[in-house]
């Protein structure tokens, strides 16, 4: 391996120098907080009104607590899942390429990987913001009444982690902003049809549970359910390991195709 | 020595850079550079687009890694400690990155948070740059409200946030009209007469001309000659031109101009005589109806065309 390829695939540099750019991004976030949030509110809540309470009815309880709370737990992660995605495909974009944000960042004394490193927890940070504000609304509805739900948040922070991370790879591979509709197609409407979001894993045949079982949004919602309806849910480790594996190891590729567009 | 830097030649050297080398495939763009700057010069990097400078500067500031030669700025080794050779360094980046979501004042104190500065220090200090830039009027404005000029002397406020004691500066000017160039121009010579040092790339030779205090001419990569202004044009390019214009221009130039300048090249419909004595030259184009011209002392743009050809660049 030459030196230079090395270098390209050495481990992250972790640093506090990170906190600065997080700190800028959650600033210009505030000054349009307000919009953000109503965004970010807005498309789940119209979806769990009107299939919880409209498909609801005619469908009573779902896995044991009411469809609106159910699809509401959905709307949870899918929230956290398409903010980060989000995060780390179109803004990243902007502030790398459109705007050069990275590189006037990049000439102060902070490197490459404190950048990334900022915008992937940045991502996951939003994607606890939208997660907040939908289990608000859940709290208004009259559902997740229980400490335990606040569990969510951190939850929406890790399923933030995985997919700010797919995000990044995608951002750091990207032509332009047209490119991201890929990943939409290919990786979040899939995501989203198979990980029980709208109807429980179980419904479907043995093979394509199967493969939802190596989703990380399924293992976010088995988490998210149960602790909405005040229960622990089962096999935390499992779950937690597998979003922490598949939100590192993208991290990791995100970096080191990063590196190798802008440090060059 | 305050700052480590060290001494060459009785020289405080803020930014040695020796024998390098970067290559993209199987092009080497930088091919063995060399060149040293001094506390308090200005130093100018001129070349044609595609000579190699913008890469150098990236070399020297760690953002990418040289194939060979030694880079150390302001004391230090890049890029094994280039994150720290930063802190001591500013940058006037050839775009304008400068962050449309906040205003004037928002841009320098958050840049300024990049560099670790206290709230204190920076409150202190933004008023003083906003007023060195011209832009105390526009404090609270956005960046979508300030014309080009304006922009380009806040991105070099912001390059001056941490104090640095070098300052590099990709092509400052491209792009700004006369009177927003004049307008860098002082705040550059406000700076160098501060002390500080400056390291500036540019096709701009009136720039060049106006600044710098010693120049190198890079082409593909190597350096074709380095000195300051006034010795390289002596050594160089013979210190009269003639210019002549015209259809007729052509026809003149190899029926007589050839035989009278020392030195003729034809561009276009331009003749450029250059001679020692330009009088022979003036009385033959006086005896001639139909052609236009126009005589001059030799400047960088002449050294610079000698030294790196007419060829366009793309």
């Amino acid at each position: 391996m030459t030196t230079a390829t090395q270098k390209l695939v050495r481990p992250p540099e972790l640093s506090l120098r990170f906190f600065p750019v997080w700190r800028r991004n959650l600033l210009v976030w505030r000054k349009l907080a307000i919009a953000s949030v109503l965004g970010n509110i807005a498309d789940p809540l119209l979806y769990m009104l009107a299939l919880g309470y409209g498909l609801g009815s005619f469908i009573g309880d779902v896995g044991g607590m009411p469809y609106i709370a159910f699809i509401g737990t959905g709307m949870v992660c899918q929230s956290a899942m398409f903010t980060a995605s989000f995060e780390g495909m179109y803004s990243a974009f902007s502030r790398m390429h459109v705007q050069r944000t990275w590189e006037g960042i990049i000439n102060a004394p902070i490197a490459l990987d404190d950048v990334m490193f900022a915008e992937w927890v940045w991502a996951a940070s939003k994607a606890v913001l939208s997660t907040a504000a939908i289990l608000a609304v859940i709290a208004t509805l009259g559902f997740g009444h229980t400490w335990l739900a606040l569990w969510i948040l951190p939850l929406g922070f890790l399923v933030g982690l995985c997919f700010g991370a797919f995000g990044l790879v995608m951002n750091a591979l990207a032509p332009g902003y047209d490119f991201f509709t890929y990943f939409f197609t290919l990786v979040l409407t899939p995501m989203l049809l198979l990980s029980g979001v709208y109807f429980p894993v179980e419904q479907m045949p043995a093979w394509l549970a199967s493969v939802a079982n190596a989703l990380p949004l399924k293992h976010a919602i088995d988490l998210a359910r149960p602790l909405m309806m005040a229960r622990i849910p089962g096999d935390i480790v499992l779950h937690i390991v597998v979003l922490v594996a598949y939100a590192v190891a993208a991290y990791y590729v995100a970096l080191v195709l990063t590196r190798r567009r802008l440090l060059k | 020595m305050p700052d480590g830097g060290e001494t060459v030649a009785g020289r405080d050297v803020v930014l040695a850079v020796r024998g390098l080398r970067k290559r993209y495939g199987s092009l080497e763009v930088v091919r063995g550079l060399t060149f040293e700057i001094a506390r308090g010069e200005c130093f100018g990097l001129l070349g044609p687009n595609g000579a190699g400078k913008t890469t150098t500067l990236r070399c020297c500031l760690g953002l990418i890694d040289p194939d060979g030669g030694d880079i150390t700025m302001v004391g230090l080794p890049v890029p094994d400690a280039a994150r720290e050779a930063r802190i001591r360094v500013g940058v006037v980046p050839q775009m304008d990155n400068l962050d449309p979501d906040f205003t004037v004042t928002e841009n320098l104190r958050i840049y300024g948070g990049y560099f670790g500065i206290d709230r204190a220090t920076l409150d202190a200090r933004i008023p003083k740059l906003l007023e060195f830039a011209g832009l105390a009027g526009k404090a609270d404005a956005g960046i979508r409200a300030l014309s080009g000029g304006m922009k380009r002397r806040l991105t070099l406020a912001r390059a001056l946030i941490n104090d640095p004691e070098l300052l590099i500066l990709d092509e400052p000017t491209t792009g700004l009209d006369p009177q927003a160039r004049h307008l860098i121009w002082d705040g550059l010579r406000q700076l160098l007469s501060q002390g500080k040092t400056i390291l500036l790339t540019t096709h701009f030779m009136d720039e060049a001309e106006r600044l710098a205090t010693r120049l190198a001419v890079i082409d593909h990569g190597t350096l074709i000659a380095s000195d300051t202004p006034q010795r390289l044009l002596a050594a160089h390019v013979e210190p009269e031109v003639v210019e002549v214009y015209g259809d007729e221009a052509k026809t003149w130039a190899d029926m007589h101009g050839r035989h009278i300048a020392q030195r003729l090249e034809l561009a276009g419909e331009t003749a450029f005589c250059y001679a020692g004595d330009a009088k022979p030259l003036l009385n033959d184009l006086a005896q001639r109806a139909g052609v236009r011209y126009l005589h001059r002392p030799a400047n960088l743009e002449d050294l610079f065309i000698k030294l790196t050809g007419r060829e366009l660049r793309d």
